[in-house]
């Protein structure tokens, strides 16, 4: 079954892409997407089927040298089922809005055949992936790490015609190969370290790798943080975190199906899930783990003031999806992969929601994308108009507060929020308060300018506005099921009690009628441990509340269940008996941008422009995106170019050839004279030598009495 | 078959002796006659070798199916192949109908123009089952007259330049080389390359003119085969003539340059420096990885500014021998396993390359990339299968150009973390040259008059293409096919290098007390 989920999207892939001319066009087109929702079906068949052991399902002999040896495998844990749900059915959702979307693209010309390359792309881009999360080694992940690399390059550039989609599509391929660069050498010195770059086999050797010290570069490391360190970088570029981010806004210039699902729920959560896939290395590796809480907490801060002053629809989702990831790595870098995975898991739906939301105003406004010249559409386009809103009720976080009782993001968001509290990182804590104020901000920002206000820009336009046929708002019903609903229903398993979380992932853990001495944030009692195995035991403990006597910890080794999670990391517990005012605080920061976006939208829309005057270096800093493209140009893009053309023209050039010339004009002239011939001379001359060489060889081996 | 190497080897050279004595005229006929000779000579000889491939027995990593008998002047031929030639042998085989297929266009001088590719070929061959050192050096210094020829008389119009740019840097290593050999000879008694590898040179240090020398004799023939190699390879600074001979060849020369003839330099590393100067290869392994990995990143950032295609594609064969190089002198499975394997990928996707520039360069008579652009919209097809090399080319994983780099650079990992680091930096910049190279030629509006009426690929282009597709996704996908092949005879390799280093590390402790 695992094995038909993975091939299903590829032979989509192929016949699409291949087969069209053959079977035509409309066939082609519902080939690949009903392989697709058949891939989505038994996809939630296994999610809800699998029993938290982890099973590893081989396909073919790979990469084979000595002693490395890798296989075309799967590694079907409940990580994988997660991802493999997500995956599927966001693509298959996505197939079908895009029935819709692409029909009739302007882009193209009368007789162009564009669709069954568009929908063969998508299902290859949803093969890598599934390849991504489905690999039970390392070799396996960087195939669908840079397969799907190569479908998002593809699809960026879809309009091939465009120059900024050519440069768009190009930059996101070789940012990422920067990424790449890191992940590659961390696959390198794993190797190096354990022989092998299998899952189990590296994870039973994570606590070696702790101990162990790895000269790299310049200097000693303790061998794990290096990897960490370099996975991360792998992750970076993926996922879009800071320093390697500048490619994702680019990549709206794809069309929006793909932004939905490449750009926004799947392929930039995959550095996400590195993370939490490594969590056996990442929980004995304090330095690595400290420095992605840093760098995604500072990711969602720097994106979320980017999203404020941005006018293009696409762009705010685009910066706000990379402001969310910053969320997941902080969650992932304290220790809670559960609360990573759960947010990466609701923001899949909420995202998605969001993409395809934008792309039906887009499509009901003639592909015009500027928020500016949107406003009061929400009588027009009112399926479109209540999704929106469900996907921002969901992105800012909307629920009860200190209960479980809300919108998607709300259950998510908060949790992150509460580990990094939990987790010791104060800048985290804060910088993701204040981005939650921010996203807030900028969601309603999006909601007023596009459906409230005053009609803007081209009225012909607004009056041709019109509501998407059916094929693009069913996704966008079931999406808004998800948004609304994904909070609720597996919060307690995302980041219940660890009961519930371990048997989730299938983590051992254990009974602990009270904490251990070193537990610091708990309930008095003395250090009495009982063992008691409770994985697979039933739920029966649900009324547990906090500082009640049943505490679990995880007891589980590295490698077994999906996650590990070290004995000594209670960030789960400390999140949940975090004070009143932290866990309210998201929500108090989601009011004050919804005041703000409110006062600044609704009431007084002159504001803004004025506040924009006002502070002019500011707002240009924001709208700029901080300089980041400008910078990189100066000291990256340019300096290489130039570079280049001096090591060619220099280098090769004036050197090289220069000092050959020099030898040649010197010996050759004498040569050609002793060959006698002038312009084919060289050849014979080259023949003469040879002759003469042989000549001489066979001559010292007759001396020498000959060869035996 | 007793003598099926011999056969193989010969097919290509008889076939030319034959089309030279007996095809006369130069009418469309016999033009025409000449192309099909050729074409059914290439075919046959890939169909016979496919018998070597079946015959060898992977388990055993000594030579197989040797063929010994007397030659002229007490001189031996001798013939054999082992796991890290047989696979080369194969890939000429492979490679040589297809070129002549890719010829199929050509009208001046057909007949000299097909016996100069047929004794190519067979020369070629020689070079990778020779196992008499006067033998190899004979086929290795041959095989470039035809190769100068196919440059000089059908290449573009600054071909005078590049043969003596050629000519120059061959010869220095030649000389060298032959005067190595004449020293193994003195020493060892013997030209037999079995022997050879057996035989222990003196790797005693000693000063030449003030100057000691780490591992004496040992460092002097391996600099000497060194200077020949690394012409061959082309390794950074002695690459400069390959550029300039890829320009002015023909598509197919540039084909066979790429494919195969470059692979010459790592096959003699193989087969002659690592094992029979292993204390030489030692002494030399730094300085040889790092020219490997500032041949990487300073031939990609070259390459990045071409505006020539075929420089282009030229310069990044260098960067990608800079990963062979590596991988040999890291020294260890994956490296070298890496090595042989980023070789013959390399002569897939390579070839294929230099033929995505002849396809175009037929129609339009150009190889500026300023003249292109917009393609796709005309040319799918040929968008399809430049866009698969693309990414072969940048080493995307699923193609085989992925295995060779990540072995390499896996190998080279366990030896030198900052050469690793340098050169993997290359997998950023290849992708920079690839793409924009791609971006140029293929993607954006066609809005140049001269390109309205371009049409897509041939039969007889597809026909080219298709096996070197079949060829980059097979090893990409399942690479046991050659990893299985070579596996043994490299471990072997292997163990003979560490073995003659830690007897000569034994030897040294032994003379210091």
């Amino acid at each position: 079954m695992e094995t038909t989920i993975l091939f299903a999207p590829l032979v989509g892939a192929l016949i699409c892409g291949f087969g069209w001319k053959f079977i035509g066009e409309k066939a082609a087109l519902w080939t690949a997407t009903g392989l697709l929702f058949l891939a989505c079906l038994l996809s939630w068949i296994v999610f809800f089927s699998f029993d938290g052991h982890t099973q590893q399902i081989e396909i073919m002999r790979w990469i084979e040298s000595g002693s490395l040896s890798t296989s075309w495998a799967i590694r079907l844990d409940r990580l994988t089922a997660i991802m493999l749900i997500v995956v599927t059915t966001v693509s298959a959702l996505v197939h079908l809005y895009s029935f819709g979307y692409m029909d009739h693209d302007p882009q193209w010309r009368e007789g162009e055949s564009y669709k069954p390359r568009f929908f063969a792309y998508l299902s290859f881009f949803t093969f890598a992936m599934l390849m991504l999360v489905t690999a039970d080694n390392l070799v396996q992940m960087f195939f669908g790490w840079e397969g799907v690399g190569v479908a998002s390059y593809l699809l960026i550039g879809f309009y091939y015609r465009k120059p900024s989609a050519n440069a768009a599509a190009m930059k996101a391929f070789i940012v990422n190969r920067v990424g790449d660069f890191g992940f590659a050498l961390g696959i390198f010195a794993l190797f190096f370290l354990t022989d092998s770059i299998n899952f189990s086999d590296i994870f039973a050797d994570a606590p070696r790798l702790a101990e162990t010290q790895l000269t790299f570069l310049w200097g000693e490391w303790t061998a794990v943080e290096v990897v960490c360190v370099l996975l991360f970088i792998g992750a970076m570029g993926k996922s879009a975190q800071l320093i390697l981010h500048t490619w994702l806004p680019d990549a709206m210039e794809g069309p929006t199906p793909v932004s939905a699902l490449i750009h926004a729920a799947t392929m930039v959560t995959a550095g996400v899930f590195l993370v939490c896939r490594m969590s056996p290395l990442m929980e004995f590796a304090p330095g690595a783990t400290g420095f992605i809480t840093v760098l995604g907490a500072s990711t969602a801060f720097f994106a979320a003031t980017v999203g404020l002053v941005q006018t293009d629809i696409k762009r705010v989702i685009a910066y706000s999806t990379c402001s969310q990831l910053g969320y997941m790595f902080v969650a992932a870098g304290v220790g809670m992969y559960s609360a990573a995975m759960f947010h990466l898991f609701t923001h899949a739906f909420f995202k998605a929601l969001l993409f395809l939301g934008a792309g039906s105003v887009i499509h009901a406004m003639h592909h015009e994308q500027d928020m500016m010249n949107y406003g009061n559409l929400r009588k027009k386009i009112p399926y479109t108009f209540w999704a929106m809103m469900i996907g921002t009720l969901a992105i800012t976080g909307v629920g009860i507060p200190l209960t479980t009782i809300g919108f998607a993001g709300f259950l998510s968001k908060d949790a992150i929020i509460e580990s990094a509290y939990a987790g010791g990182s104060a800048f985290g804590f804060w910088a993701l308060v204040i981005a939650a104020a921010m996203t807030s901000f900028y969601s309603w920002r999006l909601i007023f300018l596009t459906f409230y206000g005053q009609e803007r820009g081209d009225k012909h336009t607004h009056e041709h506005a019109h509501e998407s046929p059916m094929v693009m708002l069913v996704p966008l019903g079931v999406l808004s099921l998800g948004a609304v609903f994904a909070g609720m229903i597996w919060y307690n398993n995302f980041f219940g009690h660890a009961d519930q979380v371990g048997k989730f992932y299938g983590i051992p853990v254990a009974e602990a009628h009270a904490e251990a001495g070193d537990h610091a944030k708990a309930d008095d009692h003395g250090d009495d441990t009982h063992a008691t195995e409770s994985h697979g035991e039933e739920a029966a403990h649900g009324d547990k509340a906090k500082g009640g006597d049943h505490h679990y910890a995880f007891v589980g080794k590295p490698g077994e269940g999906a996650l590990y999670i070290a004995p000594d990391n209670h960030v789960l517990d400390d999140a949940h008996a975090a004070p009143k005012w932290v866990k309210v605080s998201p929500f108090i920061a989601m009011l004050l941008g919804f005041g703000l976006a409110y006062l600044f939208y609704i009431v007084n829309p002159a504001l803004p422009g004025r506040l924009a005057e006002n502070q002019r270096p500011l707002y240009l800093f924001l709208k700029n995106k901080w300089y980041f493209d400008e910078i990189y140009d100066a000291i990256l893009v340019k300096p290489t170019v130039a570079l280049g053309r001096f090591l060619w023209k220099g280098g090769d050039g004036k050197v090289i050839d220069g000092f050959l010339n020099g030898v040649a004009m010197g010996v050759v002239p004498f040569f050609t004279r002793l060959a006698g011939k002038a312009q084919t001379g060289y050849i014979f001359t080259y023949a003469f030598w040879m002759v003469l060489g042989i000549a001489a060889l066979i001559t010292w081996m007759s001396i020498g009495g000959g060869a035996h | 078959m007793d003598n099926i190497l011999s056969i193989v080897t010969f097919i290509p050279a008889i076939s030319a002796g034959l089309m030279a004595l007996f095809l006369h005229g130069n009418d469309a006929a016999a033009q025409s006659n000449a192309k099909w000779i050729a074409l059914v000579a290439t075919t046959v000889t890939f169909l016979v070798s496919i018998g070597i491939y079946t015959e060898f027995a992977p388990s055993n990593p000594g030579f197989q199916m040797v063929e010994e008998g007397e030659w002229l002047m007490g001189l031996k031929y001798k013939m054999g192949v082992d796991g890290i030639s047989v696979l080369f042998v194969l890939l000429t085989t492979f490679i040589m109908p297809l070129t002549i297929l890719a010829s199929w266009n050509v009208t001046d001088r057909v007949k000299e123009y097909m016996i100069a590719f047929l004794l190519l070929e067979t020369l070629m061959l020689g070079v990778f089952m020779a196992l008499d050192l006067v033998l190899f050096y004979l086929f290795f210094e041959a095989g470039l007259i035809p190769m100068f020829l196919i440059i000089g008389i059908w290449g573009g119009k600054d071909r005078i330049y590049a043969s003596f740019k050629f000519f120059l840097y061959t010869f220095l290593g030649s000389v060298l080389m032959l005067v190595a050999m004449v020293a193994m000879y003195v020493d060892a008694r013997t030209t037999d390359i079995a022997a050879l590898m057996t035989h222990q040179f003196s790797s005693e240090g000693f000063s030449v003119l003030g100057i000691y020398i780490v591992g004496g004799m040992q460092t002097l023939l391996f600099l000497a085969f060194f200077a020949s190699f690394a012409v061959k390879m082309p390794m950074w600074p002695v690459h400069t003539w390959l550029p300039d001979a890829h320009v002015q060849a023909p598509t197919a020369g540039s084909v066979v340059l790429a494919a195969i003839l470059l692979k010459m330099g790592g096959y003699g590393f193989l087969r002659f420096s690592l094992p029979m100067f292993p204390v030489g290869s030692a002494v030399m392994t730094d300085l040889v990885l790092w020219m490997s990995a500032i041949a990487v990143v300073y031939t990609s950032l070259v390459a990045l500014v071409q505006e020539d295609m075929k420089k282009l594609i030229a310069y990044s064969s260098v960067a990608h021998m800079g990963f062979v190089t590596m991988g040999i002198f890291a020294a260890n499975q994956q490296g070298i396993d890496g090595a042989i394997f980023q070789m013959l990928s390399h002569g897939f996707i390579s070839a294929a390359l230099f033929l995505c520039v002849g396809v175009i360069y037929d129609r339009m008579h150009t190889r500026d990339i300023e003249a292109y652009g917009g393609l796709v919209i005309r040319m799918p097809a040929y968008a399809l299968v430049f866009m698969l090399f693309t990414m072969a080319n940048v080493g995307l994983p699923g193609t085989s150009g992925f295995i060779g780099e990540f072995l390499t650079l896996m190998g080279t990992f366990q030896v030198n973390t900052w050469v690793t680091a340098v050169a993997a930096s290359g997998v950023i910049f290849s992708a920079a040259y690839a793409l924009w190279l791609y971006r140029r030629v293929v993607f954006g509006d066609l809005i140049k008059e001269s390109l309205k009426s371009i049409t897509d690929m041939s039969t007889r282009e597809r026909l080219i293409f298709a096996p070197l597709i079949v060829m980059t996704i097979l090893l990409g996908v399942y690479p046991s096919l050659v990893t299985d092949v070579i596996g043994n005879s490299t471990a072997a390799l292997i163990s003979n290098y560490d073995t003659a280093l830690a007897a000569a590390e034994a030897a040294t402790q032994v003379a210091s007390h």
